[in-house]
């Protein structure tokens, strides 16, 4: 019952006024950047970051958590009213919700998206709460090759589970940490890939990345589309939120099914797209009346936001405990806390509880404060929306710019911004993910001294990632992941001979 | 040759682009393997692995991945290709690139807050077509609330240029 004393004390941190008006100030700020085109959860939180170094840890971290929850909610309304996906988590609610919108039921389908979100990330951070402290107990006992292993599987995983083509997704992943491999070198100081300039020498800044990759990536792809919002408006009357949340509850099975694809996509880096792509077919598959899918179904709905919220937010459970985040925006949540000296892990339950445990008071708060703020306010958003691109376009980039330019005050991370978006569209079109790519520019620098520290731990043999079941259970796990792609090519190739 | 086919598709096949992005990948690790052999990438007696070890490694699988890329791309580059974007798509994009590289050129020498109002502006104008008045207000308003955010309230200073030097900010 440590858990419940420990929550009960983070809801006394979570509580006071400043931080219940971070609550809201985060959440109202998320829901804009999931509705702008553009604008997302990760290079929303990348561009806030430089803003929030003057802010207390506690009420930065929970304003930024809080920021990440308004933008997975956000993400619904353009798909529901404009049939536009403001985040690529929200793709699979555009199949059931614009559909419903056209016939008149936007009420019920924002009403049973809002609702599916809270639910999907309720249970994800009961899953947090409970979880997170065992999984930090014992990953304190690990050691460098154990930490590497960890880091390898999640690697290893993105190549086993994306529906991208394995080669690309190995080839970014490679980018990734040869890009945080530029700079200084954190253990003998020697500059690595400068090649003299001297803007490379303190590295690839990944928030840079992020801002590019998918904040001016986004603008060009969304420049692509046509510019036409078509929208339909939309009122949450009371009566039509009280009968929709009646109508949920026989959807239950969906429900508990969603939560467990999307907590175990998140926690695993699947991350909360494939998830919620998944939990639509589950849905779909169980469902008696599969016909109706597409056509306006509410679990359509339901089934996917449940699975995106779930995976969201249980992938701070590897990012709090082990430091190595499930999403890019945990990632860049991650890089937060590194820059504010915390260093995420095991040891951050035991040095920095109020923090810990603040945090994941915060995440229940700022889920209800969400759920009603975005039930609420639902007209205004959609009024934004309807401020044409011409507009919203270039403010969004002059964004873009301020928020790369202050990272480190450097014009250079200006350019870099640019070409990193450009880079965004290219891969965007060609199917490469991007998220392995922030991810590896995130751990580049961990993964490759936990390597070295094994390395020096056994002069240099590779023995030491077989020395335990532990670490080689890992090991052999990564490797699977790494030749998943491979079976069916293998069971093609077997059925061919035969 | 492809002239012809490309047109009838009206819009830029994936060929070229995929072949292109893979080669930029294959050339950066090329750059890492290099850099890597230079700093070394083997054992240094009591100190451990050298400044190289890992990023060798890294390149290889960058080289390994990207050139695998590659060697598909071109065993199937007479075949036809799915589309990677239609010429009006392309000049959208365009419409959206240019002005964007402008923009951060001119930010490296007029600093942030000149050229957002003229990038801000120009898409008002030309793509929007509102008037002169709403522009005006937006182009003028953007860069100055983001001047008050930053520079007043969170003192974070955002780059400027000669026009701001020269009215004493």
């Amino acid at each position: 019952m440590d858990e419940l004393n420990n929550l009960m004390h983070g809801f006394s941190v979570a509580m006071t006024l400043p931080n219940l008006g971070f609550m809201v100030l985060g959440v109202t700020l998320g829901i804009l950047i999931g509705v702008l085109p553009g604008l997302g959860g990760a290079n929303g939180i990348a561009i806030l970051l430089p803003l929030t170094f003057s802010m207390d840890q506690t009420s930065a971290i929970i304003m930024l958590s809080c920021i990440y929850w308004g933008a997975l909610f956000g993400g619904a309304i353009t798909s529901i009213l404009f049939n536009i996906p403001g985040e690529p988590w929200s793709v699979a609610t555009t199949f059931d919700g614009y559909p419903m919108a056209q016939q008149g039921r936007a009420g019920a389908a924002l009403t049973a998206a809002f609702t599916s979100s809270f639910v999907g990330a309720f249970f994800a951070v009961l899953l947090i709460t409970f979880l997170a402290p065992l999984v930090a107990r014992f990953a304190l006992k690990f050691g460098a090759a154990e930490m590497f292993a960890v880091q390898m599987l999640t690697f290893c995983s993105f190549v086993g589970m994306s529906k991208e083509p394995p080669a690309k997704t190995l080839a970014v992943m490679a980018l990734g940490f040869a890009l945080a491999a530029v700079g200084m070198d954190t253990v003998t100081g020697t500059l690595r890939m400068t090649y003299g300039v001297t803007e490379l020498l303190k590295g690839f800044d990944f928030l840079i990345a992020v801002i590019g990759l998918f904040g001016i990536g986004e603008i060009l792809l969304t420049m692509e589309e046509g510019l036409a919002f078509k929208g339909k408006s939309a009122k949450i009357q009371l009566d039509v939120v009280l009968k929709t949340w009646a109508e949920l509850l026989r959807y239950w099975k969906t429900s508990i099914r969603s939560v467990l694809v999307g907590c175990w996509m998140g926690v695993t880096p699947g991350g909360a797209t494939p998830a919620s792509f998944m939990a639509y077919g589950l849905a779909r598959r169980g469902a008696k009346d599969k016909d109706s899918f597409g056509k306006g179904n509410i679990e359509g709905v339901v089934a996917p936001e449940t699975a995106a919220h779930a995976a969201g937010t249980s992938a701070l459970l590897p990012m709090l405990t082990l430091g190595i985040p499930g999403s890019p925006t945990a990632a860049v949540l991650l890089g937060g806390l590194l820059i504010w000296g915390l260093q995420p892990g095991p040891l951050l339950f035991t040095e920095k509880p109020d923090f810990v445990w603040g945090l994941i008071a915060s995440m229940y708060l700022g889920n209800i404060v969400g759920l009603i703020i975005v039930l609420t306010t639902v007209p205004w958003w959609a009024a934004i929306l309807r401020i044409p691109f011409s507009v919203i376009g270039p403010i969004i980039i002059v964004i873009c710019a301020i928020g790369a330019y202050t990272v480190h005050s450097s014009i250079f991370d200006v350019v870099m911004m640019l070409v990193f978006g450009v880079f965004g569209y290219l891969f965007k079109k060609l199917r490469y993910p991007l998220a392995p790519l922030v991810l590896a520019l995130v751990l580049g620098d961990m993964a490759e001294s936990s390597f070295r520290q094994s390395m020096l731990l056994s002069q240099g043999s590779l023995d030491i990632f077989w020395a335990n079941p532990l670490v080689g259970g890992l090991m052999t796990l990564s490797f699977v992941m790494l030749l998943w792609p491979i079976v069916p090519v293998l069971k093609h190739q077997l059925r061919r001979r035969t | 040759m492809e002239r012809s086919e490309e047109a009838a598709e009206a819009g830029l096949s994936n060929r070229w682009p995929e072949i292109l992005v893979a080669l930029f990948l294959f050339a950066m690790g090329v750059v890492a393997v290099i850099d890597s052999i230079r700093v070394g990438i083997g054992w240094e007696e009591g100190e451990g692995p050298r400044a190289g070890y890992f990023p060798f490694y890294i390149g290889c699988i960058l080289l390994a991945s990207s050139g695998w890329i590659l060697i598909t791309a071109l065993m199937k580059f007479k075949r036809a290709q799915p589309q990677f974007a239609s010429w009006t798509e392309l000049r959208l994009v365009m419409q959206m690139l240019v002005p964007l590289t402008i923009y951060v050129i001119a930010v490296v020498f007029l600093g942030i807050y000149l050229s957002s109002l003229v990038l801000i502006a120009f898409f008002m104008k030309v793509h929007g077509k509102f008037g002169w008045l709403v522009t005006a207000m937006t182009a003028i308003g953007v860069p100055l609330g983001a001047f008050l955010l930053f520079e007043r309230w969170f003192l974070v200073p955002l780059p400027k240029g000669p026009i701001e030097l020269m009215l004493g900010l």
